[in-house]
């Protein structure tokens, strides 16, 4: 869905659920599992559908993902940080995270 | 990074408005911060101008690259940046309550600017929630600040400048675009004349004219696009749409819609700002006088969260509340040539916008009763309509309903759909249907953020309106 232009050439890795994923230092979490193709984020606590990033800027709540074991937080307003752990998130935040 | 409990100014939002009142409230003297929710100054639509990793000059456009000037004045200006940085409460009493890195805490200030911009107006159809179905702006997003572009089949849909400025700037960076399906209403244009003479004189008409067709002339431009409708199970696979051809299916990878910008109010209302419905722009704006003063004592509102003006326009309205701010907290501050300066250029970036209004003023038609409305807690439509149907006279008694409007995002991507639902359903006007009371905290707080408060009466305060 989305391809790194060359300036983009990714300089560290972050892992979602498990999975080495290559980032640029700066990007947020959002645009790198986009770039590598990641489309669901999370599945909705309502309904139970997959969703992903559709704002991209702090408003729609959809790119929800778990970061280091902290639960929601907002995969566009997070920067990249190397060996970053993601996991993506189905249903609601779960208590203890 | 040490924030100080008090400060002369604090400036919330770090866009072309935000980025030029601190700048020279900072210059003037005053001890100014300015928060911002995103890593790096600019606003969304400076986004990342300071960082980008796109070379100046290409792709993005000379508008573009102006936001760097901004940007570096403001850096220079000895104003204290705050990225990262959540604002979720304003008081009566100019009292912030922010988060920051995990942790929350409150702020004061003699003076307020809030400079909290647009956000892309709600725009559901059947399977906008979809993986792969996102805003115009959200993509333009991923380009300036990642530069990322697409790959695959993509489509952009709606109405409005920025669908247009982003197409063309994915054809400088080399991406194709497989069609443009525009819901631009036709009897639009019809109206638009009446502003068209400002329009032709306003910097506005030569680059809008130059983007068009340089748009056009490379991409199928498909008019008069009605009962748009994402696909796919899981995720994108196919755009659906009716045009005079009648029906039509395309496939597709990424669909990016946009049907214009309205103001971002959620602090601003919370605050207990008075806001109304603006018909022209059709979303609610704040009440505010040529300052941007508010009535609330000391708390200012510039930029496009006052009303959509445009960028240009923000950065002149962010400089005479700043203007404002230094005069009332230095009296006898000489900043007569500054504010007439400031005057002038608004003046010239106000022309011609009732056009761009006029022309790119979406039509509101009731979506299909299946159409998710409220993403967070996954209202149709239809469960609107029949909360209506049984009753329900606004947006607030629709929580109790249904829910909706009551999950993280607060109702900034259901608000004004629901408004207008609902006001449509009972025949009244949008005005009289009203929007959600808003209430702090606008933006999610963990109760440990909240426990790790600093107790006492202004603490309460920040969280209960009284």
């Amino acid at each position: 869905m989305f391809r790194r232009r060359p300036e983009a050439a990714p300089t560290l890795a972050i892992r979602v659920d498990g999975v080495a994923v290559p980032a640029r230092a700066g990007e947020s979490v959002a645009a790198a599992m986009l770039a590598a193709g990641l489309l669901r984020f999370r599945d909705a606590p309502a309904g139970g559908a997959p969703r992903g990033p559709y704002c991209m800027m702090g408003a729609c709540f959809d790119c929800l993902v778990t970061i280091d074991g902290v639960g929601n937080r907002q995969a566009c307003l997070e920067t990249v940080r190397e060996g970053m752990a993601v996991e993506t998130q189905s249903g609601p935040r779960a208590l203890a995270r | 990074m040490t924030i100080r409990d008090a400060y002369d100014a604090a400036v919330v939002g770090a866009g072309p408005a935000g980025l030029a009142a601190a700048t020279l409230c900072a210059r003037a003297g005053l001890a100014t911060v300015l928060f911002d929710e995103q890593p790096a100054a600019g606003g969304q639509i400076y986004r990342a101008a300071g960082t980008t990793p796109l070379r100046a000059g290409t792709i993005l456009g000379d508008d573009y690259w102006r936001g760097r000037r901004l940007v570096a004045d403001f850096a220079a200006s000895g104003a204290q940046h705050v990225p990262g940085a959540a604002v979720w409460s304003l008081s009566r009493e100019r009292e912030i309550g922010v988060s920051l890195g995990g942790a929350a805490r409150l702020v004061r200030a003699a003076r307020v600017i809030l400079a909290t911009g647009a956000i892309e107006r709600p725009f559901p159809i059947p399977g906008w929630t979809l993986p792969g179905v996102m805003t115009a702006g959200a993509a333009q997003i991923l380009l300036k600040s990642a530069a990322l572009v697409p790959a695959g089949r993509t489509v952009l849909a709606g109405s409005g400048p920025l669908l247009w400025l982003l197409a063309r700037q994915y054809l400088e960076a080399g991406a194709e675009i497989a069609a443009i399906l525009d819901t631009t209403p036709r009897a639009n244009r019809r109206r638009a004349l009446a502003h068209a003479p400002a329009f032709l004189a306003s910097p506005y008409f030569a680059k809008g004219l130059a983007l068009l067709r340089a748009v056009r002339r490379r991409v199928r431009v498909i008019g008069g696009v009605a009962a748009l409708a994402a696909e796919g199970s899981g995720r994108l696979e196919a755009v659906r749409y009716a045009a005079a051809r009648g029906e039509q299916r395309l496939p597709a990878d990424l669909l990016l819609l946009h049907q214009g910008v309205v103001p971002n109010v959620n602090l601003a209302m919370a605050a207990g700002i008075a806001h109304r419905w603006d018909e022209s722009q059709l979303c609610f704006v704040p009440e505010r006088d040529a300052a941007g003063a508010t009535a609330l004592d000391g708390i200012a509102i510039a930029g496009d969260g006052g009303g959509i003006g445009g960028a240009e326009a923000a950065a002149e309205e962010g400089r005479l509340a700043a203007i404002a701010a230094i005069r009332a907290l230095r009296p006898g501050a000489d900043l007569g040539a500054e504010e007439i300066a400031a005057r002038r250029s608004l003046a010239r970036w106000r022309r011609g916008r009732r056009f761009l209004d006029a022309l790119f003023r979406p039509a509101f038609v009731p979506p299909a009763d299946e159409t998710i409305v409220c993403r967070c807690e996954a209202v149709t439509a239809g469960e609107i309509a029949a909360a209506v149907d049984q009753g329900c006279t606004g947006p607030n008694q629709l929580k109790a309903f249904t829910r909706c409007g009551m999950g993280p995002c607060q109702g900034r991507l259901c608000g004004l759909t629901v408004t207008q639902l609902i006001a449509a359903r009972r025949g009244v006007s949008p005005a009289e249907a009203g929007h959600y009371r808003l209430r702090p905290p606008v933006k999610p707080l963990t109760l440990g953020e909240l426990a790790g408060l600093p107790a006492g009466n202004a603490a309460m305060k920040a969280v209960a309106r009284d």
